[in-house]
């Protein structure tokens, strides 16, 4: 069967009554979430993550993927109004936004990042309809051994080179990975780390790791800085249309933005963050006024925007395609297949090809709707952003208790949710970035699972994973990856010295 | 400032020694990866000590922590802790369940108070309304387990 016609299939899944409905519950859940400030797509997927023992897989996934395409949209309202933005990949439009708005012109600004994110969403969602085969394809030819280098590659472009310090970085998937390897290992029986606590044999829960780092930290971080008079949300005065001015100059950041973000993300290293940026500084330069920029150039409103939606799509590809998150979100979503005992990979797309081509439908759809939701509805969203701070933090602990309570019944959870709320307090008040604990948690034990498989292969041989070559490129790319920012400095420095002499 | 570098340092370093001793019981098979990750954060803990050491450890020094708004969300965690499933110590209860709502409701006031709301009755009714539709929202239609407590079995 061609693509085309099992897209088609996939279309058929994804139009029947109660999909549709799954599909606009994610959309409006998930640009809710984006438009409240401490709130994302990763720690919302989390806290539902018990529906899928209520659910059928299907219909999870679609809630889940119009969360997380929904958080895109949602993310830029605030960053607009709000100059406090509601991801961390929407830091960049809020830039150009912000300003725009504070010149009245909210409703343009809010007009681009809409119809940008969703010819980008499109773009980008085209791009996973066309490519998950020629990937699975690739990845049919992976043995252990590439599995396990291409996680390793994974992991130091996540930790490493993503982020400001690659040492923070790495400490934090580190400890992530400790944090998976808690319970009986899967393979021996063995009990690890449990530190003779019987509630901890069967590992901990992502959820409340997720839950305690993104919501109990968070608010506790918020919590202990100084209180500031709330940030004012300008108000949109003028209607949320573009004039003919604005579509000129929109259009080419828009196709610009989807090239640059989806392959970025469709990469091992993924990220939403570094394509913005990327699209930012490309727009500042092919700007016809440059001046603008930096005074509400609709141009950096525009290519961002797109960026961060087609990266976003893009991420699904190694995640449906090769079992591979790149960022916490799709690390949760990877945590939800398997607790429906599917294994996103290679066999995925043969063994649950309904599943996956209805949600690659469904993301169709979300971003249609999800056009709608933002363009004609974007009032009902600003009135979200005027929820005082107090009742937001207080709602989303109620919701934080909920969703670890409310699973296992075990005050246990709680505690330990509250410890990675702590540890995420100090993380993120000495500046650790969080995700790569996630990734770390949800990768690490499959890494260690093909590489305990490799070396059984192998009869313990660690040289197979240099004598596949396969395996050898990604090593090689991730020590790159990983040693190459150092050496380049270090070459800088001694020509410098050099030099001078 | 040197004080809140060395809490940065203990914490990474106690991580990384707390975990040492805990895979050498195990055999060689379940062990392995576990000692690389012990390895990699000892690691890890001496390169940002150092980094420390040169000053190079950027943080927000700038913030005064705001030690109320500490003690309201550490009090309203607690409470939320102690009563949602109650305590039992030695066979007798000595703090009785109260159950998922209440200890929410409390839980929501507090914190809203350590973000600077300043009517306390007022968050604990909003947070009461809030809890009961979550519980009802989650429990009966999305059919999580919250369990009962004082107001709940009236639902």
């Amino acid at each position: 069967m061609d693509t085309f016609s099992q897209l088609m299939q996939g279309f058929a899944i994804a139009l029947t009554p109660i999909n549709l409905l799954w599909c606009l519950v994610g959309v409006a859940v998930g640009t809710a979430i984006g438009v409240l400030p401490g709130l994302g797509p990763a720690l919302t997927i989390a806290l539902l993550l018990p529906i899928t023992t209520k659910v059928d897989p299907t219909a999870a996934f679609i809630l889940f993927a119009g969360i997380y395409y929904g958080a895109m949209y949602g993310g830029s309202t605030t960053s607009i109004l709000l100059n406090t933005p509601g991801e961390s990949a929407n830091i960049v439009t809020s830039l150009e936004g912000n300003k725009m708005a504070r010149k009245g012109r909210a409703g343009a600004a809010l007009a681009t990042a809409a119809i940008g994110s969703f010819v980008a969403g499109t773009i980008g969602t085209i791009g996973i309809t066309f490519m998950a085969e020629p990937v699975v394809k690739l990845a049919l030819k992976f043995g252990p051994a590439e599995y396990f280098s291409l996680m390793m590659l994974c992991f130091i472009t996540v930790a490493a080179v993503l982020g400001n310090s690659a040492i923070r970085g790495l400490t934090a998937l580190f400890v992530g990975m400790f944090l998976g390897m808690i319970g009986v290992d899967n393979q021996s029986g063995q009990l690890r780390f449990t530190f003779g606590v019987t509630e901890l044999y069967d590992g901990i829960n992502v959820i409340v790791v997720a839950v305690g780092l993104f919501a109990i930290g968070e608010t506790l971080w918020l919590a202990t800085r100084p209180k500031e008079q709330q940030e004012e949300v300008l108000e949109v005065k003028d209607s949320i249309m573009m004039n003919r001015e604005d579509w000129r100059r929109s259009w080419k950041p828009w196709l610009r933005g989807s090239l640059i973000g989806f392959p970025i993300g469709a990469m091992p290293a993924g990220g939403a963050e570094i394509p913005t940026f990327l699209s930012y500084s490309l727009e500042k330069k092919l700007s016809e006024k440059p001046e603008e920029f930096g005074h509400g150039a609709i141009e950096g409103v525009a290519g961002p925007e797109a960026a961060n939606n087609a990266s976003a799509a893009g991420v699904l590809v190694p995640m449906l395609a090769l079992g591979l998150p790149t960022s916490a979100t799709a690390a949760v979503m990877l945590s939800a297949f398997q607790s429906y005992g599917i294994n996103p990979g290679p066999q995925l797309l043969s063994t649950n090809g309904a599943l996956v081509w209805g949600l690659i439908a469904s993301l169709y759809i979300g971003n249609a709707m999800l056009l709608v939701l933002n363009l004609p509805l974007v009032g009902l969203w600003v009135k979200m952003l005027k929820i005082p701070a107090p009742h937001l933090y207080g709602g989303i602990l109620i919701f934080a208790t909920i969703g670890t309570y409310g699973i296992s019944r075990s005050v246990v959870d709680l505690m330990l949710l509250y410890a990675v709320g702590v540890m995420g307090f100090f993380m993120r008040r000495f500046d650790f970035p969080t995700a790569p604990v996630i990734i770390g948690m949800i990768l690490g034990p499959l890494a260690e699972m093909n590489f305990r498989q490799a070396m059984t292969i192998s009869q313990g041989d660690p040289m197979i994973f240099i004598q596949k070559p396969l395996s050898l490129f990604l090593l090689v790319l991730a020590a790159l990856a990983l040693l190459g920012p150092a050496l380049w400095g270090l070459t800088k420095r001694w020509r410098g010295v050099t030099g001078e002499a | 400032m040197l004080g809140v570098f060395m809490i940065g340092f203990a914490v990474v370093v106690a991580y990384a020694t707390a975990a040492i001793p805990q895979s050498t019981y195990a055999k060689i098979g379940p062990a392995v990866v576990p000692w690389a990750i012990t390895a990699g954060l000892f690691v890890l803990g001496i390169l940002l000590t150092l980094e420390g050491l040169r000053g190079g450890w950027w943080h927000d020094e700038a913030t005064q922590l705001d030690w109320r708004g500490i003690l309201w969300l550490g009090a309203g965690l607690l409470s939320n802790l102690v009563l949602i499933d109650g305590v039992e110590f030695g066979g007798k209860q000595l703090v009785p369940a109260f159950g998922f709502i209440l200890s929410s409701t409390l839980l929501f006031a507090c914190t809203a108070r350590a973000f600077g709301s300043p009517n306390f009755l007022r968050d604990g009714a909003i947070g009461f309304t809030l809890a009961l539709v979550a519980y009802v929202g989650f429990d009966r239609v999305l059919g999580y387990q919250i369990g009962s407590g004082l107001v709940e079995r009236f639902i």
